[in-house]
């Protein structure tokens, strides 16, 4: 096993005059997981056509799984797996079917153990007789990542593999993603969503306009993001004033009575304040955490709101 | 042996039997145009022949091009809905996606044709083709799917929506009326009567009119198999270049 899963370096590309990628450097561990983060026309699904062979760049190297993209781009697809922004499964047959159609493409000798196992495992095998026009929207996005995960690949590469799923469908799909790490497997995701970058990811790139403004782990990224903070509300004004004084570096709010300190909103500095305010014996009325949306990132590192709202 | 195009063709047969009412059209419509233009138009055209006769050639070829909108749709639909890339990724043989479509199409077609034959019989057909005549049109009319199924398949590929991709095959559909089909190309306007002498479906018809009438002409057989391997390589070229760029 490689220790470097994806290497990219100086990678470029436009569609005419426009440019998409404007040089973008990035490097993924084996067996970590990557999250290329950005809003909509940011140039993420552009990166992963490129990084999956389905598009050329003009400049720059790409090696994924050891292998150039340019020059050994069969042995790159046998070792990926894709799974698109719009679930790319065939309406007119079934689940398993489906499948089969991928189990028979990569030749597998034990097909029906591959099936079995992955309808089970993504607990589609109620449905699996069914034609796919009939599934949900998250039953087809969990059957779309069914059929690239048959065959195992190594290294598998999500393109907003939440976006447009329900609260719940999205927690199952986090699930899998975290199960597939554990397998070892190396995950390349894109995402418009900070929150999803935060639960999955090792490490985020932020993707703005073709350029990447910052690498790091999420923590990292949330340091440079001013606004994590906790937000309380006290009854009266003294309850504030003995509350300032426990948390210096909070700012106050006299006409709303209340005090937003900085946090990073995880549960161990979250129990720290709440022991704090327990120390002094001061109540709360009201207690919120306010993390940083991608707006919020976007703002810091760019000085600027997301693409689509300058636009 | 499994080859990808197998595997394809497989995925193909799977849709023909799941989305039945594209091979009923493929099949009822030229069936019905068989009908109206016999029965209904077919004693109002002076064509020195029994108008059946005439007619059926001509309907021949307009049952293959009548197929390929669901063609040019079907590969659209794989190419739009990301299914294509996906094969693609998994460094599928570049060939057999389209190959797929393309055996598909030529075989709606046969059926399509098969429907036409049979009805044109029971309607007083009465050609003088021997077996090897048979077998000539068998073969004239497979290689005319052939060609025209490869730039179909082309124009599915570029196309921007399933929408659009049937629209873009409506010119391969509406050519048979602007050849000798329906009425020999002297009796056209000035104009179309050029066009219909020099498009490449009047020899294609001229052929296979030829062989039912157990006479075809060497000249017309030359140009229209020519024809068909010209466009079968020029559609072949232009969808697999489409089918590369496009991701």
């Amino acid at each position: 096993m490689t220790a470097t899963a994806i290497e990219v370096s100086g990678l470029r590309k436009a569609f005419g005059d426009r440019v998409v990628l404007d040089g973008i450097d990035l490097t993924v561990a084996a067996g970590s997981v990557f999250s290329l983060l950005g809003p909509n026309g940011a140039g993420k699904t552009t990166t992963v056509n490129v990084l999956t062979t389905l598009m050329r760049a003009d400049q720059g190297t790409v090696r994924v799984d050891g292998h150039d993209i340019d020059a050994e781009a069969k042995a790159v697809r046998k070792a990926i797996g894709v799974t698109g922004q719009f679930a790319a499964v065939d309406d007119l047959l079934t689940g398993h079917e489906n499948l089969q159609l991928m189990a028979d493409l990569r030749r597998l000798g034990n097909p029906e153990d591959v099936i079995g196992g992955l309808l089970d495992k993504f607990e589609l095998t109620d449905a699996a007789a069914k034609p796919v026009s009939t599934y949900s929207g998250g039953m087809r996005r969990k059957l779309d990542l069914a059929m690239t995960l048959v065959g195992r690949p190594r290294i598998i590469f999500l393109d907003e593999p939440t976006t447009g799923l329900d609260p719940r469908s999205r927690r199952t799909m986090w699930q899998i993603v975290r199960g597939l790490v554990a397998d070892g497997v190396t995950i390349f995701l894109t995402t418009q969503y900070l929150e999803e970058a935060d639960q999955l990811a090792d490490r985020v790139a932020v993707l703005d306009q073709g350029r990447l403004v910052a690498q790091g782990t999420p923590a990292d990224l949330k340091r440079q993001v001013p606004g994590s903070h906790v937000l309380l509300r006290f009854a009266d004004l003294a309850t504030l004033d003995a509350a300032a004084r426990v948390f210096p570096g909070s700012t106050r709010d006299d006409e709303a009575l209340s005090l937003k300190v900085p946090d990073d909103g995880g549960t161990k500095s979250l129990r720290g304040l709440l022991n704090r305010l327990d120390e002094h014996s001061l109540d709360a009325d009201e207690f919120s955490v306010h993390t940083p949306d991608l707006d919020d990132v976007f703002l810091a590192l760019t000085g600027h709101k997301s693409a689509e709202e300058t636009a | 042996m499994t080859t990808d195009a197998t595997i394809m063709l497989r995925r193909n047969f799977k849709h023909m039997v799941r989305n039945p009412t594209s091979l009923f059209n493929a099949v009822i419509f030229p069936v019905v145009l068989l009908f109206m233009f016999v029965y209904v138009f077919g004693d109002a055209f002076n064509v020195g022949v029994d108008y059946v006769d005439y007619a059926t050639p001509g309907l021949i070829l307009l049952a293959i091009c009548y197929g390929l909108g669901s063609t040019a749709t079907a590969v659209n639909s794989d190419m739009t809905k990301g299914i294509i890339n996906r094969f693609k990724v998994m460094d599928v043989s570049r060939g057999a996606v389209l190959t797929g479509h393309v055996v598909t199409s030529v075989l709606t077609n046969l059926i399509a044709i098969a429907a036409i034959v049979g009805t044109a019989f029971a309607l007083g057909f009465r050609p003088h083709a021997s077996f090897l005549d048979w077998l000539g049109v068998l073969g004239i009319v497979a290689l005319t799917g052939f060609a025209a199924g490869w730039i179909t398949i082309a124009l599915g590929l570029a196309a921007k929506s399933p929408e659009t991709a049937g629209i873009a095959a409506v010119p391969l559909v509406m050519l048979p009326f602007f050849s000798s089909a329906i009425v020999p190309a002297d009796k056209m306007g000035p104009g179309f009567k050029q066009f219909a002498e020099y498009q490449p479906f009047t020899p294609i018809i001229e052929t296979v009119r030829g062989l039912l009438a157990g006479a075809p002409q060497a000249g017309d057989v030359i140009l229209a198999v020519a024809w068909c391997a010209g466009l079968a390589i020029v559609g072949y070229l232009w969808a697999v270049s489409t089918f590369k760029k496009r991701a």
